[in-house]
């Protein structure tokens, strides 16, 4: 019997080793929890990207949409926004976050490349995006129709990320 | 500029001294030393989001830049130290903070470590228990040691230079 205590540590060192390889396939060690899952959208004041209309949280509110930080600095939003233009042409409610970028860059780019967004907010000094606890772009946010925000993925949309999150915006009211 | 009006500038530089704290090229104004102290150890004791295993005063993401200037606007609208943190918790969440709160999913965080000493010395009592206690030496023993150690002294003595 005692002779079996023997195998403890050899024991622990299996465990350990499944614990480390369930996680390989883990979810990036990047990606933070948001604490502002259930919370309302922070309120701001901006103005459009393209007509300069002076802009509020009352503006995203009225049908559940995505709410997506992009700039023209960030390569990983280049490689987002064709599926963007897709989920728009599939009718996605997307309103977009010019997150500490350049107005004149962010028209050429959306000129160039299509403009998937039914909204532009400037948020030219991070301002918007430090209240929504941005700290790289792409980051995108779920919100309902009462801005309340229910989902949030970081790094870039694409089918495969669509697959999860569909159902999850579908669901949204 | 004569010799007294440079030494006059000199001492107006030193007197401004302790009311500028600069962080990463960026300097913030303060009105006294003590609020730098604050500044600096606000920004030490915040995580950046960003570069995971640096704080806010040594990180030169940008977005390390916007919280120190956040914190920087919090400070000079006379928040408190706990203010400041929980601005940064209710936005980055509990990341953000090298201390984590005793909670129902960090307890582990917190009473690991002294669960691993409390296990690891059980183990060393049970070790210790097993063994057998020794017995002391029977006076023929005594004797037989005491004839060793003095053989093994006067063979072992080094010759003295």
């Amino acid at each position: 019997m005692k002779r079996l205590f023997l195998f403890l540590p050899l024991l622990a060192c299996v465990i350990l080793g499944v614990v480390f390889f369930l996680s390989i396939g883990r979810e990036d060690k990047d990606v933070l929890p948001s604490p502002l899952i259930g919370q309302p959208f922070p309120t701001f004041n901006t103005d459009a990207l393209e007509s300069g209309a002076p802009l509020g949280r009352e503006h995203l509110l009225g049908k559940p949409a995505l709410v997506n930080v992009w700039a023209t600095w960030c390569p990983t939003c280049k490689a987002e926004h064709e599926f963007l233009n897709i989920l728009a042409e599939e009718g996605v409610t997307i309103y977009g976050i010019n997150y500490k970028d350049d107005d004149e860059k962010a028209r050429q780019w959306l000129f160039n490349y299509g403009n998937p967004y039914d909204l532009v907010l400037r948020d030219p000094d991070g301002k918007l995006g430090l209240d929504l606890g941005v700290y790289g772009a792409p980051e995108t946010f779920l919100i309902d129709s009462q801005g309340i925000i229910r989902g949030k993925h970081v790094g870039d949309l694409n089918a495969r990320v669509w697959e999860k999150l569909e159902a999850e915006y579908r669901a949204l009211k | 500029m004569n010799q007294p009006l440079r030494v006059f500038a000199l001492l107006l530089a030193l007197l401004s001294w302790p009311a500028l704290a600069v962080v990463n090229g960026h300097k913030y104004h303060f009105d006294d030393a003590e609020q730098i102290a604050r500044f600096q150890a606000l920004n030490e004791s915040l995580r950046c989001p960003k570069c995971q295993n640096q704080d806010l005063a040594d990180s030169n993401s940008p977005v390390a830049g916007d919280m120190r200037d956040k914190i920087y606007e919090l400070m000079q609208q006379g928040k408190t130290d706990d203010d400041i943190e929980n601005y940064m918790v209710a936005r980055y969440g509990d990341f953000v903070r090298y201390k984590p709160p005793f909670r129902a999913d960090t307890w582990l965080l917190w009473l690991g470590p002294v669960a691993a000493l409390v296990i690891g010395l059980l183990v060393v009592a049970m070790i210790r228990r097993g063994r057998p206690a020794v017995a002391p030496l029977t006076p023929e023993e005594q004797a037989r040691l005491q004839a060793l150690r003095a053989g093994a002294g006067s063979k072992n003595e080094e010759p003295k230079a």
